[in-house]
């Protein structure tokens, strides 16, 4: 009780830090939730997103989805914590670190910094140091861990204690998927039985659904119950928890996946449709601009546009007071640049099913009976283009998420100092060549990494099926 | 045909002006000439006096697009616009900021580039095609499903992780290959194979689901079901009615980057050390040196468009009804 008072406390006292980035992926979540709102009035896209849901894998791949968005929503929610008033001044300061409502869920794993390198579930650091005995003598071993095992008394119990701990995750993990799983059997059958004339209607493959969420509940739980006496991924070179900071990449991911493609959507849907549908010069300058952009190369373009924000940010200090801000700001210029190399693409095929559709005879009716442009293009064209939109959408997420790993590397990415998948994997070049190897960081990375672009790649390969007529 | 050539060639040009136009704006007026100079020189170092040298010594000391110092002939001439950016299109590429000649430097880096970029293409789009041809062999059964999704796997690794994997693998463990560096002449060869093997295994995922329906739907055409009907071995419509067929759109695909082999790829070449034209570029992103990168992103923009005209020329080279006009 008294615990839960000092939260609050701590809760009213902090400062609540608005990132541009976290505002952008609050209002995409919004407009998505809006977007499908109407989509389901729309009796044709009902049908095709049943599709998707009632494949097997597009349905898993959805819940992995809506998990990490989820992890990168908990990641968007900023404040700065208040630090100690100092004697004799009544004015509160604030921590210049900028945390989130995230940091708050695994402060455990925030906490337990150790000097170097360790291995993943290691109790023994991985550099030796010198130390005494309690007479004096001086020796060189390799230390325990501060934050990790402590409660273990020898290494013996090192294993079981292990497996005893996931044997109680294990549990946790059943009963918790068991109570949710039971409730929602139970709430079917009377959904079931008030709806039993309609027989026959295919239902959503339950049994996938979950699964999938039994096995998310139980890694869960499993990282929660471990992670409290373990570092479970190891530490990395500075002796901070790498399942902490993968964890914190997710939001990165995540947020490059969607933003990029977002931020210039507006750009594509208004050159391409006007292209299409005005023709003429307009459509001659419309190409010319893509045409243009395409040829550049993307990479160097974003390199190259990535050199200018540094130049920018380090000539204009005074607008970036904090760290995070000036990461943030960074990260939505590269969404941005990124967003430029690919939305071209997307306004060749908007260019191009905008002519086809304003060729169909009720677009051509509309013109008949004199109704204004702006009308057809937003009652008549654009619903019927929206699938592109949609398959470009969820196509572009994974290799988005992807680039953003090779060009951190390559030095044009995310700000250093963001958690990010790409800066580990940088990270991991000199962590490769060393004695006894360290893979810990760049196998965390590739892991949680994996698992999204899997997920992305086979939703978007679902909803590429329903959607596009063509590869039907 | 030259006829068309020689238009497409000429369209190219406010393309290619568009490019220049648009980097320019990106490297002098959004960055300034002084604040590059600041950048460069870092913040001991900076004076008015040390700027100014910097900025005469790179020739970045004129003005922007129009010299009214000048009289009619250097109006236009003696400005930035005309020195940097006018003279690539004779592909003059100037000095660097370090001031190496870059238009030796692209042309002694491009071998090496070269010699990279072309094995992997060739081989990987060789593999690709076997490994496509062969899923349409057992299509819509459990092989096939088991290959798409091993592709999809395949496709959703970093390209990043194939490299650290492979180097880490066959280089440090195993000691089959050098981890990383190049050497002229055959000595290449030892260098070469390791990269070579993860740019084609790199690129399987993608390349057989995608080469694989483009077979499919080669498959479902209607002249694949009269040769069935008229009785010819699966086997025999596979290799002689399929394959030629599907071949068409696959190699007109891959046309559009064979101009761009030159550029090499950044990241296979900065991971091995290979010196060609993308450790080069990246070389030059890290050190913040615009010239280079403008003359990159310049080259790359001709190879591009050389890639789109080429596309269009194999067009009515392999399919007799498309028309150029």
């Amino acid at each position: 009780m008294n615990e839960l008072v000092s939260v609050m406390n701590e809760l009213m006292s902090i400062k609540p830090v608005v990132l541009w980035s976290d505002v952008l992926i609050y209002i995409l979540v919004v407009s998505l939730g809006l977007f499908f709102y109407q989509l389901s009035k729309n009796p044709l896209a009902r049908q095709r997103w049943r599709t998707v849901f009632h494949s097997r894998a597009g349905v898993a791949s959805f819940i992995v989805i809506l998990f990490y968005l989820l992890i990168a929503l908990l990641d968007s929610l900023h404040y700065r914590a208040p630090l100690e008033k100092t004697e004799g001044s009544d004015e509160v300061h604030y921590s210049q670190e900028v945390h989130s409502l995230l940091d708050v869920v695994l402060t455990e794993l925030r906490n337990k910094d150790e000097k170097t390198y360790s291995a993943p579930f290691a109790i023994y650091s991985f550099a030796k140091e010198n130390m005494q005995t309690d007479d004096g003598v001086v020796y060189r071993d390799f230390p325990r861990l501060a934050n990790a095992g402590q409660h273990l008394e020898s290494a013996a119990e090192h294993g079981m204690d292990i497996f005893v701990r996931s044997m109680k995750a294990l549990l946790v993990a059943a009963f918790i998927s068991a109570v949710i799983i039971g409730l929602h059997i139970a709430w079917r059958k009377r959904q079931h039985s008030l709806q039993s004339g309609l027989a026959g209607v295919r239902t959503l493959p339950w049994g996938t659904i979950y699964l999938t969420l039994s096995v998310l509940v139980l890694s869960c739980c499993w990282v929660l119950e471990l992670s409290k006496v373990y570092h479970i991924l190891g530490t990395d070179k500075v002796g901070q928890d790498v399942l902490y900071w993968s964890i914190k990449a997710i939001r990165t991911g995540v947020l490059i996946g969607t933003l990029a493609t977002l931020l210039t959507l507006p750009l594509a849907i208004v050159l391409g449709i006007s292209a299409g549908y005005f023709k003429g010069w307009v459509d001659d300058v419309v190409q010319y601009i893509y045409t243009t952009l395409s040829s550049i190369p993307g990479i160097l373009l974003i390199a190259a546009s990535v050199l200018l924000i540094d130049v920018y940010i380090e000539t204009h200090p005074e607008q970036f007071n904090l760290v995070a801000v000036r990461a943030d700001f960074k990260f939505l210029a590269l969404c941005f640049i990124l967003g430029m190399t690919s939305w071209t693409g997307l306004c060749r095929l908007l260019r191009a099913e905008t002519l086809k559709v304003s060729q169909l005879d009720y677009v051509q009716a509309a013109h008949a009976f004199g109704v204004g442009h702006n009308r057809i293009i937003f009652r008549h064209i654009l619903p019927n283009i929206t699938h592109i939109i949609l398959i470009a959408l969820v196509l572009d997420f994974s290799v988005f998420v992807l680039a953003e790993a090779v060009l951190s590397y390559i030095g044009v990415g995310v700000d250093p100092s963001m958690a990010s998948w790409g800066n580990m994997i940088n990270e991991a070049r000199s962590e490769l060549s060393r004695d006894p190897v360290v893979w810990w960081s760049v196998a965390a990375a590739f892991v949680l990494m994996f698992v999204l672009v899997l997920a992305a790649n086979l939703f978007s390969d679902r909803v590429r099926d329903a959607f596009d007529p063509r590869s039907a | 045909m030259l006829a068309y050539i020689i238009r497409r060639l000429l369209y190219a040009l406010p393309i290619l002006l568009g490019v220049n136009l648009l980097t320019f704006a990106l490297f002098f007026m959004v960055n300034t000439p002084d604040q590059m100079a600041r950048v460069q020189l870092g913040d001991k170092h900076v004076s008015a006096e040390a700027i100014e040298q910097w900025k005469a010594q790179r020739g970045y000391d004129k003005p922007l697009f129009i010299n009214t110092a000048e009289n009619s002939e250097g109006l236009l001439t003696d400005t930035i616009f005309f020195e940097k950016s006018a003279r690539l299109f004779v592909f003059d590429f100037g000095k660097s900021d370090e001031g190496r000649v870059i238009g030796a430097d692209i042309s002694e880096r491009m071998w090496p580039s070269l010699a990279v970029a072309l094995p992997t293409f060739i081989i990987g789009i060789s593999v690709n095609i076997v490994f496509a041809l062969f899923v349409v062999m057992f299509r819509a059964s459990v092989f096939d499903t088991a290959a798409m999704v091993l592709c999809v796997v395949l496709l959703s690794i970093s390209g990043v992780f194939y490299i650290l994997a492979g180097q880490y693998f066959f280089a440090k463990l195993w000691h089959l290959v050098p981890i990383s560096g190049y050497l002229g002449g055959t000595d290449a060869i030892r260098f070469l194979i390791l990269p070579v093997i993860i740019g084609v295994v790199a690129g399987i995922g993608g390349g057989t689901r995608l080469y694989r329906t483009l077979f499919l739907e080669e498959a479902n055409k209607d002249y694949v079901r009269t040769a069935r009907a008229k009785g010819v071995s699966e086997t025999a419509v596979l290799f002689r009615h399929i394959l030629p067929n599907g071949l068409i759109p696959i190699l007109t695909s891959v046309v559009v980057v064979i101009p761009s082999l030159f550029m090499g790829s950044l990241l296979i070449e900065s991971f091995f050390g290979i010196p060609g034209l993308g450790s080069y570029t990246l070389d030059a992103i890290q050190a913040q040196d615009f010239a280079i990168v403008r003359s990159m992103v310049f080259l790359g923009s001709v190879l591009y468009i050389l890639g789109l005209i080429l596309t269009d020329i194999s067009y009515t080279l392999v399919d007799p009804r498309v028309r150029l006009s």
